[in-house]
C-alpha cells in the first residue's frame, strides 16, 4: 500500500510560472492579502471628503478673505487678521463682550481661580508628572483662566457678554439645569412600577420635535401680550413686560426651551443607568437603615456616575452648537444679548464674509475642544476607572 | 413569445408618443412653450405672491412656466450670490433689493437687458419714474434690473386719534416725539387695552435697520441728492459718527418709549398687524400701509389713516464740523417752511434680475415676464392691492388717482397718499439708498448690529457710532477704497472725483 507522501514545496520558479498560467487565482489571493486595506479604504475616502477635506479647506478661509465672482472666487491671504479681528480688532466687543477694568468683586474670582489652578497643577506635578499630562493639564488651566479673566472684564465688573460668553451661558447653565431636572425625573421614574412606559414615551417627545419649531412654540408661548399665557401673564403683572426686549429674560427663555428639548434625553439615559443599579445593593442599604439620601449617595450615585458623565459630555458638545432656537425665538437680540458663536459664524457666513465666519468656528471649535477632552480625561475617564476599581 | 412582447411593447410606445406629439404640439401663439423660470424671492404673500400669480397668468399666455421659490430675506442675497457665482445656476431670476445690483453686476453676474427693453414697446419706460428708471435699473448705463416695486419710506399717522389731540401731523422729529407722548396710552381702537404712540419695526437681522437711515437721512442730507448720507464722497471716509447719526440714534431709542412692549423683536409683519389693528397712533413704514388699511377683513383704520412726507429737522450736518447746525437758506436750499426734509428711498424697491448664464431661449422667457409685471396694464392694478407689497413707481401711478378709488380708496385718501409719495419721489433732495458692492455688510451686519446694540443698552450711542465707523472702513478696505469711491459717486450721480 503507498502511503501518500506530502507534496514538495514548490520552487519560487514553479510559483511565479504557477501564477502567470492562473492569474485569476493570483488577483485573489492579492485581494485576501490586501482585503483590510480595500475593507477600510470607502470609509477612509468618505472621512477625507467630508471630514477632512472641509476642515483642512475652512482652515484655510480662516486666514484668508474670499470674495465670489462669476464662475470663480479670489481668495487672499490674511495671517491671523480674521482671528485678531475677533480677539482684539472691531469684532472684539462682538465676541469677547465689552471688556472693562476689573470690579473689586471680579479680582477676587480671578484671584481665587489662579490660586486654585496653581495649586491643581503643583498637586498633579508634585503626584503622577508625564510631560503628556503636564502639557494637557496647562492647556486646561490657560483655557479656564482666559475664560475667567473674560467674564470678569465683562460680567463681574458691570460690561457686557459677548457671544463667547453668552455661549458658555448656555452651555454651563442649561446643562446644569437640563441634568439636574433630568436626573430628577429618572429618580422619580425609577421609583414607580407602574405607567414607567408611559412617561418614559411622554417624557421623551419633546426631543423627538425639530428644534424650529420649538423655537416658534416658546416665541409664541412666553408673548406676554399676544400669547396664549397673555391673560396669566397680565394678571402677574407682566402684561407690559417682553422678555425679548430684556437681555437676561431672553437668554432665561432660550435655556428653558433648549431644557425643555433636551431634558428628555438626559432623563431617558439616567432613568435606564437608574434601572441597570443592582437591586441587592440597594436592598442591602436599606436592610442596614441606610436612608434615603445615603442610599443615593452611596451605592446609586457611584453606580451611574460614568452614564452621566457620559451623558453630560454629549450634552454640553451639543449646547456649544446651540443656533436655532436663538435664531428662531430672537434673531440673537435684543442687541447680541442671544447670539450663540455658531449664530455669529452663521451671521458672518450669510453676510459671505466666509474668512470671518471660518475664523469664529475654529475659535468654537478649540474652546470645545480643550473643555470637552479636559472634562472627558478629568471627569469621565476617572469616573471610569474608579468603577473598575 | 418575448420578442413578440417586446415588438408590442415598443408599437405600444410609439403609439403613446404619437398620441402626445399630436394632443400638444408646440402652439406658435406660445413662444415660450417647455421654457421653465426659476425664480427666487422673499416669502410670500408679500412680493411673492403676486409673481405667482403673474406667473400663472404668463404661463397661459406665453407657455413659459415659472416656478417661484423662497427663502428667508435674510438669507436672499447669499443665496443669489453664491448659486450664481459657483456656477450652480439653479435660479434664472431673482426678485430683491435694488441696493444689492450693483454687487451682482460687479461680479458679472447679471444679464444685460438694454436690448430688450430698447425693443419693449410696451414697458412703457418713459412711465417709469426717472429714480426708478435711471438708479434702479442701471448701472454703467446698461440696463441689468427692472423694477417691480417703488420704495419710500414715508410717516403714517391716525387722521382720528391727532385730530381728538388737536395736533397736525409731524413735521420735524420734535413733533413727533410730542405726538407719540400724547397719544401714547390711549384707547385708539376701542378695545379697552391702552394702545401704542409709535410703531417701528426694530428687530434685529430683518428690514428694521432701514428706519435708522430715514431717520439719519433727514439731519445728514440738506444739499440734494448728490450729497448722499453714508460716505463723504472725495474719501469714501464713514460719514457717521458725527452729531447728526447720533442725533438720529437718540430719536430712534426715543420712540421706544412709546411703542409696544416687545417693539425690539417686532418684524414689518408684526408692526403691520398693530398698525393694522389700529392700536398705532403713528408709524413708519414703505408705502404698503396705504392699500392695506382699505381692505376692511383685516384693518380697523380705513379711512382713519394718513401719510406724509417723512418728519424733518431744522439742524442739519455741517459736513466739515461734524455737528449740527441751525437751518438757513444757504445750508438747506430745499428746505419747505424752514424744515429739511431728505425722504430716503428705503431699499430702493424689489427688482428683477436675470442670470446672465441662463440659458439665451430663458433669458428671452424670463425678460418678458419682468416686463410683464412693470407694464402699466399689470402694475398700475398691483400697486393699488396692499397684500402685493408693490408700492408706485410709474408716473401714471402717481397722476391717475381713478385706479386707487376703483380699488377701494377714498378720493380724499388716494390724493393724501399719492402726494406723500409724489413729494418724496420728486424732492431734490431725495436720499438714495446705498447701492455698492458690500451693501448688505454695511447695512444688513454692521449697521444692523451696533443699532440692535444701542436698543438693548449694550453699547452708548457714541460706541455704536464708533463702532458702525470701524466696521465700515474694514468692508471698504476689503473691497477696494478707489473702486468703491468710484462705485459710490456713480450711485449719487456724480463723476471721477
Amino acid at each position: 500500500m503507498a502511503v501518500p507522501q506530502p507534496a514538495a514545496r514548490p520552487s519560487r520558479v514553479e510559483v511565479t510560472a504557477s501564477l502567470a498560467s492562473a492569474a485569476p487565482l493570483a488577483r485573489g489571493e492579492w485581494l485576501d492579502r490586501h482585503a483590510r486595506w480595500l475593507f477600510i479604504a470607502p470609509a477612509v475616502v468618505m472621512i477625507l471628503i467630508f471630514s477632512i477635506f472641509p476642515l483642512v479647506a475652512s482652515l484655510l478661509i480662516a486666514f484668508s478673505r474670499v470674495r465670489l465672482r462669476a464662475g470663480t472666487y479670489s481668495m487672499t491671504f490674511v495671517g491671523f487678521g480674521n482671528f485678531e479681528k475677533q480677539l482684539v480688532g472691531s469684532e472684539q466687543v462682538h465676541f469677547l463682550g465689552q471688556l472693562t477694568a476689573f470690579s473689586p468683586p471680579a479680582w477676587v474670582v480671578v484671584i481665587a481661580v489662579a490660586a486654585l489652578l496653581l495649586w491643581w497643577l503643583v498637586g498633579y506635578a508634585r503626584t503622577q508628572l508625564t510631560v503628556i499630562g503636564l502639557l494637557g493639564r496647562l492647556v486646561t488651566a490657560a483655557m479656564l483662566m482666559a475664560l475667567t479673566l473674560m467674564l470678569a472684564a465683562t460680567l463681574l465688573s458691570g460690561g457686557q457678554i459677548g457671544t463667547l460668553g453668552v455661549t458658555l451661558f448656555y452651555v454651563f447653565v442649561g446643562c446644569a439645569v437640563q441634568f439636574l431636572i433630568g436626573l430628577g425625573l429618572a429618580l422619580l421614574c425609577s421609583q414607580i412600577t407602574r405607567g414607567r412606559a408611559f412617561f418614559r414615551v411622554v417624557f421623551f417627545l419633546p426631543l423627538m420635535i425639530t428644534p424650529i419649531g420649538i423655537g416658534y412654540i416658546f416665541r409664541m408661548m412666553a408673548d406676554t401680550g399676544k400669547g396664549p399665557f397673555a391673560t396669566l401673564w397680565q394678571w402677574a403683572g407682566l402684561g407690559g413686560f417682553s422678555w425679548s426686549a430684556d437681555p437676561w429674560a431672553a437668554r432665561l427663555i432660550i435655556v428653558v426651551a433648549d431644557s425643555w428639548q433636551w431634558i428628555p434625553f438626559i432623563f431617558v439615559v439616567l432613568l435606564a443607568a437608574l434601572e441597570s443599579v443592582p437591586r441587592d445593593l440597594v436592598e442591602a442599604g436599606e436592610v442596614d437603615g441606610a436612608s434615603s439620601w445615603q442610599i443615593f449617595r452611596e451605592i446609586t450615585w457611584p453606580e451611574i456616575a460614568p452614564v452621566a458623565a457620559t451623558v453630560m459630555l454629549i450634552r454640553v458638545i451639543e449646547a456649544f452648537k446651540l443656533v436655532d432656537l436663538p435664531n428662531i425665538m430672537t434673531a440673537g437680540g435684543p442687541g447680541t444679548a442671544t447670539e450663540s458663536l455658531t449664530l455669529h459664524a452663521f451671521f458672518a457666513w450669510r453676510s459671505l464674509d466666509l474668512g470671518q465666519a471660518a475664523a469664529v468656528s475654529y475659535l468654537l471649535l478649540f474652546v470645545t475642544v480643550v473643555l470637552c477632552v479636559s472634562f472627558f480625561n478629568l471627569v469621565v475617564l476617572r469616573r471610569r476607572a474608579a468603577m473598575a476599581r | 413569445m418575448r420578442n413578440r412582447t417586446l415588438a408590442g411593447g415598443l408599437l405600444g410606445g410609439a403609439a403613446i408618443a404619437v398620441a402626445l406629439a399630436v394632443a400638444t404640439p408646440v402652439r406658435a401663439d406660445k413662444p415660450y412653450d417647455g421654457v421653465t423660470i426659476n425664480l427666487l424671492t422673499r416669502p410670500g404673500p408679500v412680493i411673492a405672491g403676486r409673481l405667482e400669480e403673474r406667473g400663472r397668468e404668463f404661463t397661459e399666455m406665453t407657455g413659459a412656466k415659472v416656478e417661484v421659490a423662497t427663502v428667508p430675506f435674510a438669507d436672499l442675497f447669499q443665496k443669489v450670490l453664491t448659486d450664481w457665482s459657483t456656477g450652480t445656476n439653479s435660479i434664472d431670476v431673482s426678485v430683491l433689493s435694488s441696493g444689492w445690483v450693483v454687487e451682482l453686476y460687479d461680479a458679472g453676474l447679471l444679464a444685460d437687458l438694454s436690448d430688450f427693453v430698447a425693443k419693449d414697446d410696451k414697458l412703457k419706460v418713459d412711465d417709469i419714474a426717472p429714480y426708478f428708471r435711471e438708479f434702479n435699473q442701471k448701472v454703467d448705463g446698461k440696463t441689468v434690473a427692472i423694477t417691480v416695486d417703488g420704495d419710500f419710506q414715508m410717516m403714517y399717522y391716525r387722521t382720528d386719534v391727532l385730530g381728538e389731540l388737536g395736533m397736525a401731523p409731524p413735521r420735524t422729529w420734535d413733533d413727533y416725539l410730542a405726538i407719540a407722548k400724547a397719544a401714547h396710552g390711549k384707547d385708539m381702537n376701542g378695545d379697552g387695552e391702552p394702545d401704542y404712540g409709535s410703531c417701528m419695526f426694530k428687530k434685529r437681522n430683518a428690514q428694521g435697520y432701514y428706519a435708522i437711515m430715514s431717520l439719519a437721512a433727514q439731519f445728514v442730507q440738506s444739499k440734494g441728492t448728490s450729497q448722499g448720507i453714508f460716505f463723504n464722497t472725495d474719501d469714501m471716509t464713514p460719514m457717521v459718527n458725527n452729531e447728526a447719526w447720533a442725533k438720529a440714534f437718540e430719536i430712534y431709542k426715543a420712540t421706544t418709549e412709546f411703542g409696544p412692549p416687545d417693539e425690539l423683536n417686532h418684524d414689518i409683519g408684526d408692526t403691520r398687524a398693530l398698525v393694522l389693528a389700529g392700536r398705532c397712533a403713528m408709524a413708519l413704514d414703505w408705502g404698503d400701509i396705504g392699500p392695506l388699511s382699505i381692505d376692511e377683513t383685516s384693518s380697523k383704520i380705513k379711512d382713519k389713516v394718513g401719510a406724509v412726507i417723512m418728519p424733518g429737522t431744522t439742524r442739519v450736518l455741517d459736513w466739515e464740523t461734524g455737528k449740527l447746525v441751525d437751518c438757513t437758506a444757504e445750508i438747506c436750499p430745499h428746505a419747505i417752511d424752514g424744515v429739511n426734509h431728505a425722504p430716503f428711498a428705503a431699499f430702493g424697491g424689489w427688482t428683477g434680475v436675470i442670470n446672465a448664464k441662463a440659458d439665451p431661449k430663458v433669458i428671452e422667457a424670463t425678460y418678458a415676464f419682468l416686463s410683464y409685471m412693470n407694464q402699466p396694464e399689470q402694475s398700475n392694478i398691483d400697486v393699488t392691492i396692499g397684500w402685493t407689497g408693490y408700492n408706485p413707481y410709474r408716473i401714471s401711478q402717481f397722476e391717475n388717482v381713478e385706479p386707487w378709488v376703483e380699488a377701494g380708496f377714498s378720493r380724499e385718501f388716494a390724493e393724501n397718499y399719492l402726494k406723500a409719495i409724489g413729494d418724496s419721489l420728486n424732492s431734490p433732495n431725495m436720499a438714495g439708498d446705498l447701492r455698492i458692492p458690500g451693501t448688505q455688510r454695511y447695512q444688513g451686519i454692521v449697521l444692523d448690529r451696533e443699532l440692535a446694540r444701542m436698543l438693548a443698552g449694550e453699547v452708548t450711542i457714541e460706541q455704536a457710532l464708533q463702532n458702525i465707523h470701524e466696521g465700515w472702513e474694514e468692508i471698504t478696505e476689503e473691497f477696494g477704497r478707489e473702486e468703491q469711491l468710484k462705485l459710490y459717486r456713480a450711485s449719487l450721480g456724480l463723476g471721477a472725483s
